[in-house]
């Protein structure tokens, strides 16, 4: 039976950057070209009415991944298909254009100070020649504020009268306008105070089962992350490490990686429990570690993790997982990270966290 | 539930004390009053955690004791004591010595705290004579040893280093070498770890932690980051609207708060180790400082409100475990929100 097709494709998506020095200090210096590779290899699928989420700390790649998928960088290697498209090619009709919305991270740079919020909304819709007649247009305006939770009154106004979690509504409202299936969602709510994310994270989940929307979800806050969810893809360097359902993920995290990003986070428990900081930061992704990018700050680090980059495949005893892992492969994940195992399973994890 | 008061203020030994504080800007259209009424205090070794959504006037609470309020702001009423001695009326120059000295700061972003042009040595060997009044050689050896203290390796050699050569991490840990060095009494660090990744921001929180209670100083840790909070401070004051919403020991603001706000606040976080469906949210927005509602600035957003809320402002009153300023813990108004939420 032949699956039916995803919303969206990645397969081997790469993009690198050339960040030489010019080209006569490169000369003088004796120096060759530098790139660093921001996205190296990213391969994924999200079903259609699904949300795949992407993790990871700054540097990891997340949003180019976004920008790659929307459009807005082209890929060095791979490609990505839009619902059994190619992108390219989709991006070059305003029909499949107008399927697939963005909405970025800060409410207070992505709207147009100067433009009334009924014409920044209304912008897709004239743009994409979907209604006809400006009352017709107004109309659909009025709708979609309502929808987001605004007044079609406040239309007339300009953003800098909207606090930001109204202007993140307009946002979605803005994206929303073109009618798309896809969304790609960067960030949306980390410039937010933590009660209104709660608000714009509740309005994004009543959309998606209203409207049976698709999403790409970047996000830095495991937490925020596991409440939207269906799957969950964890960054370091450029590369996927983990690939799970997101209950999974959170049940039986497998890369040490993941691991280690669960243990950071601050939680509200106070269980006094003694935290075991990853040590070391994220190298530069101009020069990354040989071998699995993570060995310099694995706990399960060997020589073989050293020399040879760990391929994503299915994890030992959770094959619903795909992991890029020496350790997981060869079953010696077990011993490590103790103190988390002992723990009764209600308290592995922080039970709350954390941005307000 | 063990009921942890706050103390009376004027109690001994404190190394802060604010009282009463009140921070205006005054504008073409009249006065904005940013902080009204705050008063708390914080004794040695001890961590008072301040929390709230942004514009809640917890940064200005911290700028206002340091001195560097930024005009047109200026405390127009109460007194900030340190160790006692009145700090918030002094001139400049005196606020400038004791300013490093007395009280170290912490800023968020540790790229705009260091001067790019100097080495991070050259920086903190001036801190270190400058309130120390140190030889060169034991200045530098002095240095060293802080960025020993901070966990940066190799210090020896990296103390000559400028501070563009640092990651975001150890720049972090350069500035906490920084506020530290002079063995100040009290440390106002304000969003210390939120510019840094989840994994670098534990391991700044510990190194925080560690020598605040190793040196038995004073810290007032401004954040809007619970987990942090929750890990960090002893105590924590709930801000919202220019106003202390909430303050009591860490626990029982944490896991079992008292005002509204601070309900609301804990309820709408996330929580990672489980989904839930819908999030609790608190609707609406926290006003600007030029509308302010009368009575109890939440009032409008008050899943309990009731008819005194919108007419009297509440003050901190005892609310098991911790102090509110909310009327629910009057026993005055206790019958009226009682009939309140029956009929409504």
């Amino acid at each position: 039976m032949a699956e039916p097709t995803p919303m969206l494709e990645a397969d081997d998506l790469a993009r690198f950057f050339d960040v030489s020095r010019p080209l006569l200090q490169r000369l003088l210096a004796g120096e060759g070209r530098r790139t660093l590779k921001a996205v190296d290899g990213v391969s994924f699928r999200i079903p259609k009415g699904t949300t795949l989420s992407l993790v990871g700390e700054s540097g990891c790649g997340k949003s180019t991944v976004a920008r790659l998928v929307v459009g807005l960088y082209r890929p060095t290697r791979g490609r990505v298909l839009f619902d059994g498209i190619d992108l390219e090619e989709a991006r070059a009709t305003a029909a499949q254009r107008r399927r697939m919305q963005m909405i970025f991270q800060d409410p207070y740079a992505s709207l147009n100070p100067r433009w009334r919020v009924r014409d920044i909304i209304a912008e897709p819709i004239r743009a994409f020649g979907l209604i006809d007649g400006k009352a017709a247009q107004q109309e659909r305006v009025g709708q979609l504020l309502t929808q987001v939770g605004l007044s079609p009154l406040d239309g007339e106004k300009f953003p800098h009268e909207f606090s930001g979690g109204q202007r993140q509504r307009i946002s979605i409202a803005r994206a929303l306008s073109s009618n798309p299936e896809f969304l790609v969602c960067d960030e949306p709510t980390s410039a937010l105070d933590v009660s209104v994310q709660a608000q714009i994270l509740n309005l994004m989940k009543d959309l998606q089962q209203r409207l049976g929307l698709t999403y790409l979800f970047i996000s830095h806050n495991l937490a925020v992350v596991r409440q939207v969810s269906d799957r969950i893809g964890v960054m370091y360097l450029g590369r996927l490490v983990e690939l799970a359902l997101a209950e999974t993920l959170f049940e039986a995290p497998r890369h040490p990686y993941t691991r280690a990003l669960m243990e950071a986070i601050p939680d509200l428990d106070m269980t006094g429990r003694q935290r075991i900081p990853v040590g070391g930061e994220v190298p530069s992704p101009i020069d990354p570690p040989s071998g699995c990018p993570f060995h310099p700050r694995c706990p399960l680090a060997n020589d073989r993790c050293k020399a040879e980059r760990p391929a994503l495949i299915p994890a030992r005893g959770t094959p619903a997982t795909i992991v890029a892992c020496h350790a997981v492969e060869e079953g010696r994940d077990g011993a490590a990270f103790v103190t988390m195992d002992q723990r009764p399973p209600g308290q592995r994890i922080g039970t709350t966290a954390t941005t307000l | 539930m063990p009921v942890v008061q706050e103390p009376p203020p004027g109690r001994g030994g404190a190394v802060l004390e604010v009282r009463n504080l009140r921070v205006e800007f005054p504008t073409r259209r009249g006065t904005l009053v940013a902080l009204d009424d705050i008063s708390f205090d914080i004794a040695p070794g001890e961590v008072l955690g301040v929390v709230g959504e942004s514009g809640a006037g917890k940064s200005m609470t911290g700028a206002a004791i340091i001195g560097l309020l930024e005009p047109p702001g200026r405390i127009a009423g109460g007194q900030i004591l340190l160790n006692g001695r009145r700090i918030d009326n002094l001139p400049y120059e005196q606020m400038r010595r004791i300013r490093g000295r007395e009280i170290g700061a912490i800023f968020q972003d540790p790229l705009t705290t260091l001067n790019p042009l100097y080495t991070v040595g050259r920086q903190l060997i001036e801190t270190i004579q400058t309130h120390l009044g140190l030889s060169d050689a034991d200045a530098r050896k002095r240095a060293i040893g802080w960025l020993e203290m901070v966990g940066i390796p190799a210090a020896a050699q990296r103390v000559d280093s400028y501070p563009h050569e640092f990651s975001g991490g150890m720049r972090q840990r350069v500035v906490i070498a920084l506020a530290l060095c002079a063995e100040p009494k009290l440390i106002v660090a304000d969003e210390p770890t939120t510019a840094l990744d989840v994994s670098i921001q534990a391991q700044v929180i510990a190194l925080l932690k560690g020598l605040a209670r190793d040196k038995g100083t004073a810290m007032m840790l401004v954040t809007h980051d619970m987990g942090v909070i929750a890990e960090t401070a002893d105590r924590v004051a709930v801000m919202y609207a220019g106003r202390i919403a909430e303050i009591g020991a860490v626990r029982a603001v944490v896991k079992h708060p008292s005002h509204p706000y601070s309900r609301g606040l804990m309820a709408s976080i996330p929580p990672l180790d489980r989904r839930v469906e819908h999030l609790a949210q608190i609707d609406g927005a926290m006003p600007r400082l030029s509308a302010i509602p009368q009575g109890c600035a939440f009032n409008p957003r008050c899943p309990e409100v009731f008819a005194r809320c919108r007419r009297e402002r509440p003050e901190l009153l005892e609310a098991g475990g911790t102090r509110a300023a909310c009327w629910l813990y009057d026993p005055a108004s206790e019958k009226r929100a009682a009939e309140t939420m029956q009929h409504g």
